[in-house]
């Protein structure tokens, strides 16, 4: 499998690791009133698709950065993959 | 006691390791000082604006080598290891420090990766069967980070098709070595 890389083009998924649901970067507040609920939720509840999926991926063997690659569960396609840096940005976190 | 001691290369060795295998040649670079560059957060844009002053080059961009004595490759988002010759720059991330201030963070890297220059007319064969990386379309002067034997190594591309440089860790260098020279015998 080859993973379009934003920045370095078509890399091959051995250079990659695999972390799971792309949910995992909103990480709730450990400080609020629900964080124990909302914790449990972020800890051990996900969706499961049958069909695209977004995923959080690390390019370990080559420019270390994480992406965030949505892939469809069933045919294996690689829709989109973007720089998970940009995405946490997008939503509103610091970096 | 201080006359008694003496740099060894990774080899345990005075002097650097070259083999000639057919026409290819693989040299261990032991003289070359390196250090990591990264900029701080929101710290980018006047990094690069001192850049020049402290590289003799400006930063270069995504999978780019960048400067002559001072060289800079790319490593990832905001991040460059830079090398010299150890025998005029031993203090090289001191000088990146002194010149980058808060701008960027640096750490020594010299001792901690070890580079060899692989060069010949079989180069391009050589790489294909250690890596996956597409090394045939590397422009002169381009960089990227892949495996070689499960190693993550760098590759610099010096000459297109000809000539290139890898930076492997120092620890795990003789087994990059033994795969570089069995590959090599492979093809004589």
């Amino acid at each position: 499998m080859l993973i379009p890389h934003p920045l370095l083009g078509l890399r091959d998924a051995q250079e990659f690791t695999y972390l799971g649901d792309a949910a995992l970067i909103d990480r709730p507040d450990g400080l609020a009133a629900d964080a124990a609920g909302r914790f449990f939720d972020y800890g051990y509840l996900r969706d499961n698709p049958a069909g695209e999926h977004r995923e959080l991926w690390f390019h370990e063997q080559g420019d270390r950065s994480w992406l965030v690659v949505t892939r469809n569960i069933t045919t294996h396609e690689i829709v989109r993959v973007e720089l998970a840096r940009d995405v946490a940005l997008a939503r509103g976190r610091g970096r | 006691m201080a006359d008694r001691l003496t740099p060894l290369t990774v080899f345990g060795e005075t002097a650097a390791r070259v083999d000639r295998i057919g026409t290819l040649s693989i040299a261990e670079r032991p003289d070359l000082a390196l250090a990591s560059l990264a900029a701080r957060l929101g710290r980018l844009s006047s990094l690069e604006a001192v850049a020049p002053l402290v590289l003799g080059a400006p930063l270069p961009g995504v999978s780019r080598v960048a400067g002559d004595t001072i060289r800079a490759f790319w490593t990832g988002p905001e991040q460059w290891l830079v090398e010299a010759p150890y025998a005029t720059h031993e203090d090289l991330a001191a000088v990146l420090k002194q010149g980058f201030g808060a701008d960027a963070s640096v750490t020594e890297q010299s001792d901690g990766w070890c580079a060899f220059d692989i060069a010949g007319a079989a180069t391009l064969a050589l790489l294909e069967r250690l890596c996956a990386a597409d090394t045939r379309a590397m422009a002169q002067g381009d960089v990227l980070r892949t495996t070689i034997e499960h190693l993550g190594c760098f590759i610099i591309c010096e000459q297109p098709g000809a000539s290139f440089r890898l930076w492997c860790a120092r620890s795990s260098a003789l087994s990059l070595h033994h795969a570089l020279v069995t590959a090599a015998v492979a093809l004589s």
